[in-house]
């Protein structure tokens, strides 16, 4: 059932497929499914989050929204319009930032990049030094945008980066892993930052790693594994996929593939996932509603040095894990 | 208009703020002349001499767009800003535009440099009957090499490796626009391809201005040359930016 009539971002059966070759003498050609029928709505105003795993197609597909990448087969639309046919139009009414470091001229101050930019997403002149001041204003940037940007910290380049893709005022905004490798306070403010946007009735298609962040912000989720939607919903209801359930946790020190298994074999286990923590390998392991699993659990680790064993209810992270391990 | 005339200026900031191109700009040229020079001070022949120096102020230009306009692209993908300019609503060749002729007032310095030079190091006064048209020639050889240095950085969009394209070009470029050496003592099998060349025209304007004698046969060809050079690079434009983002070759560095 569409969300309404007329969706900001719509994607039917969108694929991607990616072609390489490696060898010069006898070169051997490998296909890789990046995208394999992705189909979602988001509705005007809403903040809607992609998660997965690295590889899973999460930037392919924004790429593909944005018009950067044709898509193989399949369609999407931005504002009802065909990101293939209308290339123009589309480009005009998104801003997109992506993460990282790159994106910016770095010999150029923060304001000359904007004003750059402003020029090529057209921007009127008249408005350009109004809306340049208001978005530095947003951005926390004011007073250090004469700088070069090659002296910006990480987390300065990503809000410059967020003004950057406003400049336009546009209408859907796609965050690609905005927050990635920013610090904890500049994380915060990033998301203040993003916060504001649903505020002012933007429609945001966010990516990103950080559970707590999609937990945060986001109106609605999709999980994507393997270039393949495998869950949708409200944070709540992406929780409530495991919440029936329990966590076991258990911290060994060198932990064996084989125990590992013998954990997944054990009845009322549904996943098993090991997460490194220093010298510690931590076992969560996700179970069915009323399965007592612990003694089976521990059995399977004779001879492995076992240390603290836990329970705790389950977490968006830990419905995220599930969905993308299984 | 005012597009082009604010990202030439930001972009010319960006290449003066460069050590690198500083360094290919101020050096290169100087370095260039130096050695053609020294090959026909042997002949002690003065108007060989002029005949040489003249190329030989072209020839840094011909060198400093052809290699830094097919890197230009390359250096977008290194900044990750490719994608960002080819996702503006703003056509991606009057994205590149801009560039190309902030390379060409880079150029432009390494003709009075290469000049000064030439007078200051082997004494050679320029002697030349019509100013204003000489000026006008060095114009259009700068112009229109940036058109070149366009069309090559259009096909940079699609195949990564293209810029090696500029640094191959570079010294066969010095010949077959006949920049130090008579284009009679070239194969007749490469006179089409000199033809071909917009600068090839620009020296010949250059020199005929210098001489007293009409360019205006020159540099008609010349212009006539290089805006083939740009419409064909709108043409490619569109269809090489499309072919990347079918074979995904815009975030490829």
């Amino acid at each position: 059932m569409p969300l309404t009539e007329t969706p900001a971002v719509e994607a039917r059966d969108l694929r991607r497929t990616f072609r390489t070759r490696q060898g010069a003498l006898r070169p051997t050609r490998r296909t890789v499914e990046a995208v394999r029928g992705v189909s979602f709505e988001i509705a005007p105003g809403e903040l809607f989050g992609l998660l997965g795993p690295n590889g899973a197609g999460k930037t392919t597909t924004i790429k593909m929204l944005i018009t950067l990448l044709i898509p193989t087969s399949g369609s999407a639309s931005v504002l009802g319009r065909d990101v293939v046919g209308d290339v123009r139009e589309v480009r005009r009414r998104i801003g997109y930032v992506f993460g990282g470091d790159r994106g910016l001229y770095e010999r150029l101050s923060g304001l000359d990049n904007l004003r750059y930019f402003s020029e090529l997403y057209g921007v009127p002149p008249r408005e350009q030094k109004e809306r340049i001041g208001s978005l530095l204003e947003l951005v926390g940037l004011t007073g250090r945008e004469g700088e070069r940007v090659e002296g910006y910290s990480r987390g300065m380049r990503q809000r410059l980066h967020i003004a950057r893709g406003l400049l336009h005022d546009p209408d859907v905004f796609f965050l690609d892993e905005p927050s990635i490798g920013i610090d904890p306070v500049g994380a915060r403010e990033l998301r203040a930052t993003i916060a504001g946007l649903r505020e002012q009735g933007k429609t945001v298609l966010l990516t990103t790693h950080y559970m707590f962040e999609a937990d945060e912000l986001c109106d609605r989720i999709a999980v994507i594994r393997s270039g393949e939607i495998v869950a949708e919903g409200t944070p709540t209801q992406l929780k409530q996929l495991v919440s029936a359930g329990r966590v076991l946790e258990v911290e060994t020190y060198g932990v064996s593939d084989d125990a590992v298994e013998v954990a997944r074999g054990t009845g009322g286990v549904r996943s098993v996932v090991v997460e490194d923590r220093g010298q510690l390998q931590v076992l969560v392991v996700s179970c069915e509603p009323g399965a007592e699993v612990t003694q089976h659990v521990l059995a399977g680790l004779d001879g492995t040095r076992v240390g603290r064993v836990s329970h705790r209810d389950p977490t968006l992270e830990d419905a995220y894990v599930e969905l993308v391990t299984r | 208009m005012r597009q082009q005339v604010v990202c030439f200026w930001l972009q010319l900031k960006i290449l003066l703020f460069s050590p690198f191109e500083g360094f290919l700009a101020v050096v290169f040229p100087l370095m260039f002349a130096t050695a053609a020079l020294l090959v026909y001070q042997v002949n002690g022949d003065p108007a060989a001499m002029l005949y040489a120096g003249i190329g030989a102020a072209a020839m840094g230009i011909w060198t400093s767009q052809t290699v830094s306009a097919t890197t230009l692209v390359q250096r977008e993908r290194r900044a990750g800003t490719l994608e960002l300019v080819v996702a503006a609503p703003t056509p991606f060749s009057l994205v590149l535009l801009p560039i190309t002729f902030a390379m060409a007032a880079i150029g432009l310095y390494s003709v009075v440099a290469t000049i000064l030079w030439d007078w200051w190091l082997f004494d050679i006064a320029l002697q030349v009957e019509n100013w204003p048209l000489f000026v006008l020639s060095i114009l259009m050889a700068a112009v229109t090499i940036a058109l070149f240095g366009f069309l090559l950085s259009v096909s940079a969009v699609r195949y990564r490796t293209s810029w090696a394209l500029g640094a191959a070009l570079e010294y066969p470029g010095w010949l077959l626009c006949g920049f130090v050496v008579p284009l009679d003592l070239l194969p007749a099998v490469l006179r089409p391809v000199s033809w071909l060349l917009a600068p090839t025209w620009a020296v010949e304007g250059m020199r005929a201005a210098a001489a007293g004698e009409s360019p205006w046969g020159d540099l008609a060809i010349c212009a006539a040359v290089g805006l083939a050079y740009a419409a064909l690079a709108a043409w490619l434009g569109v269809r090489l930016i499309t072919s990347a983002r079918r074979d995904a070759t815009l975030a490829l560095t």
